[in-house]
């Protein structure tokens, strides 16, 4: 579904990524780890396509279609989603209302007919059921205000009603108590499908106890130094990132 | 034509109006007429030269060979016009064509409180007038005076004690095509009397291309705990320009709300000035600038705090694309007498494009020491993050800055308490920033 070949980014000419390999398939969710700086929200923004970064060199295709000359709102139409570590506050712009426009824009551009406001509200009462959310939620303006937790269980509520072939959740457990993680893994448990994949970003291994990867890439000075499955999570939990620094050094 | 052709042609235009007046000239209201023109003449039209008009260029609309009076009565049906009224609620109307009152268009009233016209109070209330009318501004402007001399219709309201208008009073001016350009001067005059209300709604529309300057003057004069808001939708044709003269008078314990949606036309200057004459009356002013193409507006306010414990608010917003440029000039002024004035200005820019401008001047002038007054202005651009974050949720680029501009404008709107005028200033706003959706933020 997802294929990544040495992927080369950078920002106002600083190189952050320097070629990265990546193949996701449907039905899989891969992790991403690395020490800071190793690059991780650059390559989840690039595949979203933030225009700050500049790609140099390498490719990224979802189903066999050359992604990188799109625009953020068409790689959207494609069914690529970005969790945001830090979601953005946008004073007067509601929650309900920012949804309405995102998911009739997404039919617009997919040649389906806009959704009923009733329809509409149906669906969101029961992504808001499964994410443990309260009602008065819909009417706040978009995360303005939200505690740290509340912002990442909306992006996964988006994430919900979006139905994205591709979740990319970068950091989407920093910040999060042990409740509220459990809701978000449950969230994301229940978009898993044969049909679509997850990569999940992420610096601690606590996330991967709720959602269990396929496979574990280490990230690190803008490679991916290291794949593994799910014990390689364990493994890096037990023993940090040195040994991987050192064995790249060498 | 240039402006000293266009003042002379107003000098002798003045002289074939007072001509027609007869009996009418020795009044002491025309009195008020003839002393006003003559300090137009000597003062002429304002340049850039004058302080108060130092970021706004009146010049390029004056080079206009405008007709000074309209020629015959211009009928319009109503189907028309309709769709520049509030449709959903039921409203008075005073409607103008081509500076006649048309009896045909409007919904006035004499029942319980005088909803009509300047040129009836003439006949039936010259009192009032004489009692009112010139007195709004110790200083006049020179394009106030300039009105002030031609001063013979507009809006008249006067509203008796403790009275409430059951409905909002919309005032309309519309210019038809073949009056050809045309220099309107329409004068209102509000009284609202001890305890009573009212809520107005005024809009200038040019019906053709031809090229028309307004130079309009509303007096407004509030008695004890009297209460008045006063909108105004400023989205004329992109060949009108307008000159518009607000002077407010409040009273002990009086309310006065404006808000001033300046969404198109050629140019907009608003003079807005608020007098606090007694103690404990509140003024609350908002507006909205919000801008394409080559389009101009300069907000000039003015709150005169003379008397203790009065408070006012202010609170504008601008928005600016394409080549348009926009000024803010908020004078708060607080007199040695004025302790406990309470007084806050607030003004957000956000620039869109290169070539848009905006100049945003606070003027604070403090001459009590036990006072609460605070400015802010900012000048922005919309948000990197912000947008990013709206597209990769699938909604496009444009979409995406109408929605991060909607919700921006949308903070001054929200606070316009009539529904529909609110659905009507969303509707504008959704068409101004070209998108199809109408939300309900």
């Amino acid at each position: 579904m997802l294929s990544i070949k040495d992927l080369h980014a950078s920002i106002e000419e600083t190189p952050i990524l320097n070629g990265v390999h990546l193949e996701v398939k449907k039905g899989e969710v891969h992790a991403i780890m690395g020490p800071n700086g190793s690059g991780k929200s650059t390559l989840s923004s690039v595949i979203a396509g933030r225009e700050e970064y500049d790609v140099e060199k390498g490719s990224i295709d979802l189903d066999g279609q050359d992604i990188l000359e799109l625009s953020p709102e068409e790689r959207a139409h494609l069914g690529i989603f970005l969790s945001f570590q830090y979601p953005v506050e946008i004073p007067g712009v509601s929650v309900t209302n920012f949804l309405k426009t995102a998911l009739n824009e997404t039919r617009k551009a997919r040649g389906q007919e806009p959704m009923s406001a009733k329809e509409l509200l149906r669906l969101m009462r029961e992504k808001m059921e499964l994410l443990e959310m309260d009602k008065s939620f819909l009417s706040r303006s978009l995360n303005e205000g939200f505690s740290g937790g509340e912002k990442k269980r909306n992006e996964i509520f988006q994430m919900a009603l979006m139905e994205p072939r591709l979740a990319i959740l970068d950091e989407t457990d920093s910040g999060l108590d042990i409740d509220a993680l459990r809701i978000v893994a449950n969230g994301v448990n229940h978009l898993r499908s044969k049909e679509n994949a997850v990569v999940l970003i992420t610096h601690y291994q606590r996330l991967l106890e709720y959602i269990k990867p396929d496979f574990v890439h280490v990230l690190y000075k803008g490679r991916i130094v290291k794949s593994g499955g799910s014990e390689l999570a364990l493994e890096l939990e037990a023993k940090g990132y040195d040994w991987i620094k050192e064995e790249v050094e060498a | 034509m240039n402006s000293d052709q266009l003042r002379d042609k107003l000098s002798s235009s003045f002289i074939v109006f007072e001509n027609e007046l007869n009996g009418e000239r020795r009044t002491p209201l025309h009195q008020k007429r003839r002393a006003a023109m003559e300090r137009f003449e000597m003062k002429g039209f304002p340049s850039t030269r004058d302080e108060e008009w130092k970021y706004t260029n009146l010049k390029p609309l004056l080079g206009t060979d405008y007709k000074i009076f309209h020629e015959g009565e211009q009928s319009l049906e109503f189907r028309e016009i309709k769709r520049f009224f509030l449709n959903d609620i039921d409203t008075y109307k005073i409607v103008f064509v081509n500076g006649k009152y048309s009896s045909w268009l409007s919904e006035t009233t004499h029942r319980g409180f005088d909803i009509c016209t300047f040129s009836a109070a003439l006949q039936r209330h010259r009192h009032v007038l004489d009692e009112y009318f010139g007195r709004s501004d110790e200083e006049p402007s020179s394009t106030m005076d300039l009105n002030t001399a031609f001063a013979q219709e507009g809006a008249f309201i006067r509203i008796g004690k403790n009275a409430h208008v059951d409905k909002p009073v919309e005032i309309v001016h519309f210019t038809t095509a073949d009056a050809g350009p045309s220099f309107n001067q329409p004068r209102n005059l509000i009284v609202l009397e001890e305890g009573s209300s009212a809520e107005v709604i005024e809009r200038h529309r040019c019906l053709g291309e031809q090229e028309t300057l307004t130079n309009a003057v509303s007096e407004v004069f509030l008695g004890a705990q009297a209460r008045l808001s006063l909108f105004r939708i400023q989205n004329d044709a992109p060949q009108a320009g307008l000159i518009d003269h607000t002077n407010i008078h409040l009273s002990r314990d009086a309310h006065a709300h404006t808000a001033t949606f300046s969404m198109g036309g050629r140019f907009v200057r608003n003079d807005l000035a608020f007098f606090f004459n007694e103690p404990n009356a509140t003024a609350q002013l908002d507006g909205l600038s919000l801008l394409d193409g080559g389009e101009f507006a300069d907000q000039h306010t003015l709150v005169d705090h003379r008397v203790p414990h009065c408070e006012s608010r202010e609170f504008y917003k601008g928005v600016y694309g394409g080549a348009a440029k926009g000024v803010f000039n908020g004078k708060v002024m607080v007199r040695p007498k004025a302790q406990k004035t309470n007084a806050f200005q607030e003004n957000k820019n956000l620039l869109l494009s290169e070539k848009a401008a905006v100049d945003t001047k606070p003027q604070l002038e403090i001459f009590a020491d036990d006072v609460k007054c605070s400015h802010g202005c900012t000048v922005g651009q919309l948000d990197e993050e912000a947008l990013f974050y709206l597209r990769s949720r699938g909604i496009p680029e444009h979409e995406s800055k109408a929605l991060l501009l909607y919700a921006f404008g949308d903070e001054v709107i929200q606070r316009v308490p009539l529904k529909a005028l609110r659905q009507r200033l969303h509707r504008l706003m959704a068409q101004k920033l070209d998108v199809d959706f109408q939300l309900n933020l």
